[in-house]
């Protein structure tokens, strides 16, 4: 069971009037190393992950979806007010002809959203490192983001949730330590 | 204005980078209000009907581009 909280875990800043952001946003909205794909990758795999791991695979999965809902209004922001027209100039005329400006699970290149994006192999160590993986595309996803807009305040946003890719692959990584027992033995040098 | 068209404002922040575009539409047509379609509606004639894609006024709807 979860709780909401009827806010966004950092404020979301869009300044610059560029529906074209959106159409390269959405990758991380519905691609495959988008924050959809590692929220239900990470809240699936903890039902078979050694207890004392699971917590962490929770409340990462639950903050993934925070941050989906942070690309969700970078997104909505950008195309909320655009015209049909605007949109074609935009590159986004093969997005409107399915979606008129509504959100939809896919990426930057049209792609919908599969669960063949995910796995959940059972073997914990394989599946931690595969959350270590996502972690770091996504964390090299949001740097080619930041690449591609001027706007200091989108930037602002995408900085913080490339930051939180890195804590999070760390946390994966002492998931990994953990399970290797490293922290129980007793080590004399 | 076509009566089809429903309208609402959607919400404006302070901060939204684009200039407002005021309101939203949607369509409602016509099927959505005839539950079951009764006998011995009126009829287009023949040849209007080829023409706009329905034998019947009460289901006819135009669409006016945005």
């Amino acid at each position: 069971m979860w709780i909401y909280e009827k806010k966004l875990q950092y404020p979301v800043r869009v300044s610059k009037c560029d529906p074209h952001m959106a159409k390269l946003l959405i990758e991380q909205y519905g691609g495959a190393d988008g924050e959809l794909a590692a929220a239900l990758r990470y809240l699936n795999q903890r039902y078979t992950i050694p207890d004392k791991v699971i917590g962490l695979l929770t409340d990462i999965g639950t903050e993934e979806f925070a941050h989906l809902e942070m690309i969700a209004t970078m997104i909505y922001k950008l195309t909320k007010d655009a015209t049909p027209d605007q949109l074609k100039a935009a590159g986004l005329g093969d997005y409107y002809v399915n979606h008129d400006s509504a959100l939809y699970y896919q990426n930057a290149a049209g792609v919908p959203w599969t669960a063949a994006y995910i796995q959940a192999k059972g073997d914990p160590i394989a599946d931690l490192y595969e959350d270590i993986a996502a972690e770091e595309k996504a964390r090299a996803t949001y740097q080619w983001l930041i690449d591609l807009t001027d706007d200091v305040d989108l930037q602002d946003g995408l900085k913080f949730l490339r930051e939180r890719e890195i804590i999070h692959s760390m946390r994966f990584r002492e998931a990994v330590e953990i399970l290797k027992c490293e922290r129980e033995a007793q080590k004399i040098f | 204005m076509n009566p089809e068209v429903r309208v609402y404002v959607p919400f404006r922040g302070p901060f939204d980078p684009c200039p407002p575009i005021g309101v939203k539409t949607f369509v409602t047509p016509p099927n959505l209000f005839i539950q079951f379609q009764p006998m011995g509606l009126p009829q287009f004639s023949p040849y209007e009907a080829l023409r706009l894609g329905t034998l019947w006024p009460d289901l006819y709807s135009n669409y006016y581009p945005r």
